[in-house]
């Protein structure tokens, strides 16, 4: 059982690992072919594990309207908003989920008018939320955050028309700040980021980490 | 209000008109060269000076799908002369097949660098790559077969045609060659990793620099014992094939197991369902690790929803009602980050994030008690855990940014003297 369950998924990272990291240096048609392929299963499992998913929210909210738990009334939300979109899903404009997907559906309507503008309401109120956050990080109560707040104001007025009415030298000084010091530190991330993928893909690779493959019995 | 009338009157006048008939022809005369320039007034060329070194090869480093063509610069290049390349099967044939067509002031060498270098001489030649397969799309093509190209320069009704004939075979690459640099900084940074790995093993007691986000991870769980509440785990929105998916799924494996240490709640929010099934072996593996298996309930690691905005709705309700003593915030995130940190934030919980999307962590900064900042997400495995090996890695990443800072300082001394071969050394292709 250890072998099925721990060595065989260690020998496929391996192998897939070592495999997929040659591939980038190879460009070779075959080489092509192989990460099509294996990015073919990547998609198939993804469409199959939709099944899990699904599974899992339903099963979840099933139980806490069954408990009755505090809150439960939204997950008849839940139950509600899948039935209908499964429901329209299904009839397809009329013309049953087993031909092409029909345009003008109750299906697109559900989309279009129900899940785009709820999505773009839950964005809305990342502005509302920009401002308390600029709000709590631009009290000057350290040194550090009255540097972030002096570099902040230039920046915002060098953004806006009124700051080269206030002076040339404040967008001059916004881009020098956004293109020296704030991309020496992005770029100072971004090697760390670097180095520390290269350190976990190899930890993976030869079996170092294991923690991902879980366990059970 | 009389002078103001007869302004526009006077503008009109007969001597006024002549005045500027004059002004405008000698404008006209004088500004010729440019509207010529700019095609606005531009005369097609009466004769074409034909380009030169018109030659055909297989494109280096590629899967052997194309063929490159190169010729030099003609005096005639403007923007209304075209360069035609026909393609034929036969070096006999009629070549009536357009494979491509170009502004003749338009596709140099300087944009396959791949190739050509940075020589300063690249200005001077035309560059194009002919992919025959769509050329000749739906034919059958044997894949050894040699393709022959004519080019012609196309002024109006005016167009002459080389004489030369060129001819190449498209085959695919082993290797790519222009990515040897690639491969020997990933080949040394591995080899300094598994030494390292190696090398802990033998010395097992590696000083860690402190990093006070994984300090907290104890202080943020007996918080959440304490107060009998549950504790949030919030994957980001990447799937399980990006490596910061892969390391918080690590850092939630280690969580866990001191979760069921500490007999507090977990709970795991997941919008990617894959995802979803890997943190349930993972927490199930930390709770038999812990010996109480029973404490494991698949239930709490669970799918909320697997769209952006809809996800955060739904981990924002979460937060909202059920009050988690601490948050993590782990993995790749995107807009939803501040929202998310924000609501976690006002429901009083400690919150600590783990992020490599550098546009999202100053929100973490902002918003979270403690932030771990690019390959700090990645260090949180081997940290919380101290195993040997996996500290190895640790000090591996320092020696390999000790490396980088050096050749930093070196290719900016080098830089400043004008020698910029260090930049091109690192260069990805």
């Amino acid at each position: 059982m250890n072998f099925l369950k721990r060595t065989i998924p260690l020998i496929i990272a391996f192998v897939m690992g070592v495999l997929m990291a040659m591939q980038y240096y190879v460009p070779h048609k075959l080489s092509q072919d192989l990460l099509e392929v294996v990015s073919k299963w990547d998609r198939i499992i993804a469409g199959f594990a939709v099944f899990i998913g699904a599974y899992s929210l339903l099963h979840l909210h099933w139980t806490r309207i069954k408990r009755k738990v505090e809150g439960w009334g939204y997950s008849v939300f839940v139950y509600f908003g899948a039935i209908i979109t499964l429901l329209f899903g299904f009839l397809n404009g009329g013309k049953f989920f087993w031909n092409d997907k029909q345009d003008g559906t109750m299906f697109d309507w559900l989309y279009y008018y129900v899940q785009v503008p709820a999505g773009a309401t839950i964005f809305s109120i990342l502005a509302f939320f920009i401002a308390s956050a600029a709000y709590r990080t631009f009290r000057a109560r350290t040194n550090e955050s009255t540097v972030l707040l002096i570099a902040a104001i230039v920046v915002m007025l060098g953004r806006v028309p009124i700051g080269n009415y206030i002076s040339p030298y404040v967008p001059a000084i916004a881009d020098w700040i956004m293109a020296v010091p704030n991309l020496a530190a992005k770029r100072g991330i971004l090697l760390g980021v670097s180095l520390g993928a290269i350190a976990t893909s190899l930890k993976i690779i030869f079996g170092i980490e294991r923690s991902y493959l879980g366990g059970g019995d | 209000m009389s002078s103001n009338r007869t302004f526009p009157v006077s503008f009109f006048t007969v001597k006024t008109f002549v005045v500027r008939k004059y002004f405008f022809v000698a404008a006209i005369i004088l500004l010729s060269p440019c509207l010529l320039n700019t095609g606005i007034f531009a005369q097609l060329p009466s004769f074409l000076i034909p380009p030169t070194e018109f030659k055909a090869f297989d494109t280096p480093n590629d899967a052997g799908e194309t063929i490159s063509l190169t010729w030099s610069i003609s005096p005639s290049d403007a923007p209304d002369v075209f360069y035609v390349v026909y393609i034929d099967k036969d070096k006999n044939g009629d070549f009536e097949k357009e494979a491509i067509r170009i502004k003749s002031n338009a596709s140099y060498r300087t944009a396959a660098p791949e190739i050509y270098g940075h020589k300063k001489s690249n200005g001077n030649y035309h560059y194009v790559q002919i992919f025959p397969k769509k050329v000749f799309n739906g034919e059958t093509i044997d894949k050894r077969r040699v393709y022959y190209f004519k080019l012609a320069m196309v002024a109006g009704n005016n167009k002459i045609v080389l004489d030369t004939i060129a001819s190449a075979r498209a085959h695919g690459n082993w290797l790519h060659l222009k990515k040897t640099n690639n491969f020997l900084i990933m080949m040394t940074l591995s080899a300094i990793i598994l030494y390292f790995i190696v090398h802990a093993r033998q010395n097992p007691n590696m000083f860690l620099r402190k990093i006070s986000g994984l300090d907290a991870v104890d202080e943020a769980l007996g918080r959440a014992t304490e107060m009998g509440k549950p504790v949030l785990f919030v994957h980001g929105l990447t799937g399980m094939g990006s490596i910061s998916t892969i390391a918080a799924t690590n850092i939630l494996g280690r969580i866990a197991r001191k979760i069921a240490d500490y007999d507090a709640n977990l709970k795991v929010v997941n919008n990617d369902p894959i995802v979803m099934s890997v943190s349930q072996e993972v927490v199930k593996e930390s709770y038999l690790e812990a010996g109480r298996p029973d404490a494991y309930s698949p239930d709490n690691v669970f799918l909320v929803a697997s769209e952006q905005f809809p996800y955060v709705a739904a981990v924002g309700g979460i937060m909202t009602r059920e009050r988690p003593a601490a948050n993590f915030f782990v993995g790749y995130f995107y807009a939803e980050a501040l929202i998310l940190a924000e609501t976690g934030a006002s429901t009083g919980a400690i919150q600590i994030a783990g992020t490599d999307a550098y546009t999202q962590l100053p929100f973490f900064i902002t918003t979270c008690d403690y932030t771990l900042i690019g390959e700090e997400l990645y260090a949180a495995s081997a940290y919380l855990s101290r195993e040997p090996m996996l500290m190895g890695t640790l000090r591996a990443q320092d020696v390999g940014k000790g490396i980088l800072i050096v050749i930093l300082i070196l290719g900016t001394i080098l830089a400043s003297f004008g020698l910029t071969f260090i930049t091109h050394l690192f260069e990805a292709f």
